[in-house]
């Protein structure tokens, strides 16, 4: 049996102020995941995130990172953790190599090794050319992977990540992403937060949905797509078109009059859907999905969250 | 603990204390010239000009007797300064977490922050009184006393710099302290004068003044004769230190400012 890599057990939050951000909180993680933590705004992730990396106090719950516990055995457990911090925190003044090298200092790392190890990860994350900058003097999508450097440089077992790609270009994102598969494919777990949920769908095998401090879905991403239900599809007419002929087996809409909104049943095939385009001579000149698959699920989920 | 976990410890305080060191010196014009160019003005002024006139305290020349208040009152500033900024600092930016999520222990990470205070206190003591060899002749009574005194208060001052930056929440918290608390105590501690000038009310009060006994027992390493007997003067220093260490450890695990 092979040891989880995050055990969290009814873990709560509660902020001075009030606010109750984690309401009993329970989730594994299995070694060699790479596992999503979706949520909307404000649902919970950065304070979870927060509380196993030691930033935020609990108010009470259990947390086992490969077996030791955080809180009886916080060095032997902080020590298997890498953290990509939603927001930017460098010190200005600090040049790229430092940063890295420092961190590296504080998991008990020497230097030469630590130098040589932020070299291989500079490299890698394309920065060494600005090994010698102050963090303030790099660009944002920079500023994101340097905060991946710093994390890794200790080779941490688990590596949690906060909203890695949040404003990165598509190209950073994409090579980002790339680099994520990479080191999990060689054995390092992976939690990540997004508001991408392609990203998630790509990546990740294992997910929890938060939402209002509560998990309220928890499942491999296979067996949580599948239980999509209907696509919404929008097509690009070649003619404006005036009114909407009947369908008694879809739901169409118009988005305007270029444009039409249908929402496909999992049951339903696409080809009849053409025939009834034909049948109405509706020229259609491109068709593609609304949002991707898992937005769809998620917006769904967590609106009939909210309606209860 | 064991033998690997001592030297993971030893190379993150190294680490932390590097940091420190290399940030005082990169901004030395904050760090180091001021007190530089403050003292070398008060040797100009109150040794040289006003110092003449004044003659001698107790039976030290003026400027003899104020050099060693001079060196204090920069190891002190200097050593509270650089501890309140730079973690006041790394908790703005909070660049503090690279240190919180790491598995060093707070014990660390205090001594750390405190080694750079004591490290700049020093450095600019140092300072000080290659200054003074330019102005009076600097001979020093006791080696051991002059010293030890120095670091203490230096050790002192540090912790008290981290207590004050961990409660900081903004920059003026920073530099509260220093101005209405720090500034009037060094002066009022004896740097200038003998205590034994003042009507008795104010000489008791001002025995209540830690500085007070600082100031005097390094005079004393430095000239052989203070307002103070040594040992006393040690004994209350060391008790201050002691408090302050706890207190500091225990905010720091409590996470008080730094963790929500
Ligand atoms: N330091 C704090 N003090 C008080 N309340 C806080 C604090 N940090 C977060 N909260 C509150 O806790 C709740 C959860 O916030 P959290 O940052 O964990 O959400 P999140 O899921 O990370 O959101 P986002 O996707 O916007 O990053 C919110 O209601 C937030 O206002
Ligand atoms: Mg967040």
């Amino acid at each position: 049996m092979s040891i989880n890599a995050l055990e969290i057990r009814e873990l709560r939050k509660t902020y001075k102020g009030g606010v109750n951000a984690l309401k009993g909180v329970s989730l594994n993680v299995k070694e060699g995941d790479f596992f999503a933590l979706l949520g909307p705004n404000g649902a919970g992730k950065s304070t979870l995130i927060g509380i196993i990396t030691s930033l935020v106090n609990r108010s009470s719950g259990e947390i086992k990172v490969f077996g030791d516990n955080l809180f009886s055995n916080p060095s032997a457990a902080k020590s298997h953790i890498g953290l990509v911090p939603q927001e930017i925190n460098f010190s200005l003044f600090e040049k790229v190599m430092q940063i890295v090298v420092n961190q590296a200092g504080y998991y008990g790392i020497d230097r030469i090794t630590a130098t040589k190890r932020a070299e291989v990860i500079l490299k890698e994350l394309r920065l060494w050319d600005k090994r010698n900058e102050t963090s303030r003097k790099l660009s944002g999508g920079m500023k994101r992977r340097l905060l991946i450097a710093r994390a890794l440089v200790h080779q941490p077992k688990l590596l949690i990540l906060d909203e890695p790609t949040a404003g990165v270009d598509i190209e950073i994102r994409r090579s980002t992403w790339e680099y994520l598969k990479k080191i999990n494919a060689s054995g390092t777990t992976i939690i990540l937060t997004t508001h991408y949920l392609e990203e998630a769908e790509n990546l990740c095998r294992n997910i929890a949905i938060i939402d209002h401090g509560e998990i309220i879905e928890n499942s491999s991403m296979k067996a949580l797509l599948e239980k999509i239900s209907s696509e919404t599809i929008i097509a690009d007419l070649e003619k404006p078109l005036k009114q909407i002929p009947y369908s008694s087996d879809y739901l169409i809409s118009s988005i305007d009059e270029h444009s039409l909104e249908i929402k496909v049943r999992d049951s339903q095939g696409i080809n009849d859907l053409f025939s009834w385009f034909n049948h109405h001579e509706i020229a259609v000149r491109s068709i593609r999905n609304k949002s991707n698959r898992l937005e769809e699920l998620f917006m769904g989920m967590i609106e009939g969250k909210n309606e209860q | 603990m064991s033998n690997s976990n001592f030297n993971k410890s030893a190379t993150a305080l190294l680490t932390i204390v590097r940091k420190e060191v290399v940030r005082f010196f990169r901004i030395w014009p904050q760090t180091i010239l001021p007190s530089a160019i403050t003292m070398s003005l008060y040797y100009v002024i109150f040794g040289n000009l006003i110092g003449n006139r004044i003659g001698r305290m107790g039976d030290v020349p003026y400027i003899q007797y104020i050099a060693p208040g001079l060196v204090m009152m920069a190891v002190i500033t200097n050593s509270y300064s650089n501890v309140v900024a730079s973690f006041f600092s790394s908790k703005f930016q909070r660049y503090i977490d690279e240190l919180i999520i790491s598995p060093t222990p707070n014990y660390i990470i205090l001594l750390g922050y405190i080694s750079g205070g004591i490290a700049r206190g020093c450095t600019v003591g140092f300072i000080v009184v290659i200054i003074s060899i330019f102005f009076t002749s600097f001979k020093i009574d006791s080696i051991a006393i002059t010293v030890s005194v120095v670091f203490l208060s230096s050790l002192l001052f540090s912790l008290a710099g981290l207590i004050n930056g961990i409660f900081a929440r903004k920059f003026d918290d920073v530099s509260i302290i220093p101005t209405f608390v720090l500034t009037p105590l060094t002066y009022l501690g004896g740097v200038f004068y003998s205590i034994a000038l003042l009507p008795p009310f104010w000489e008791k009060i001002s025995q209540a003044n830690p500085i007070f006994y600082m100031i005097n027992a390094f005079r004393h390493g430095m000239i052989g004769k203070s307002d103070v007997e040594i040992a006393p003067a040690f004994i209350i220093i060391i008790v201050i230190t002691t408090v302050l260490f706890i207190s500091a450890l225990a905010l720091l695990n409590k996470g008080i400012g730094v963790k929500q």
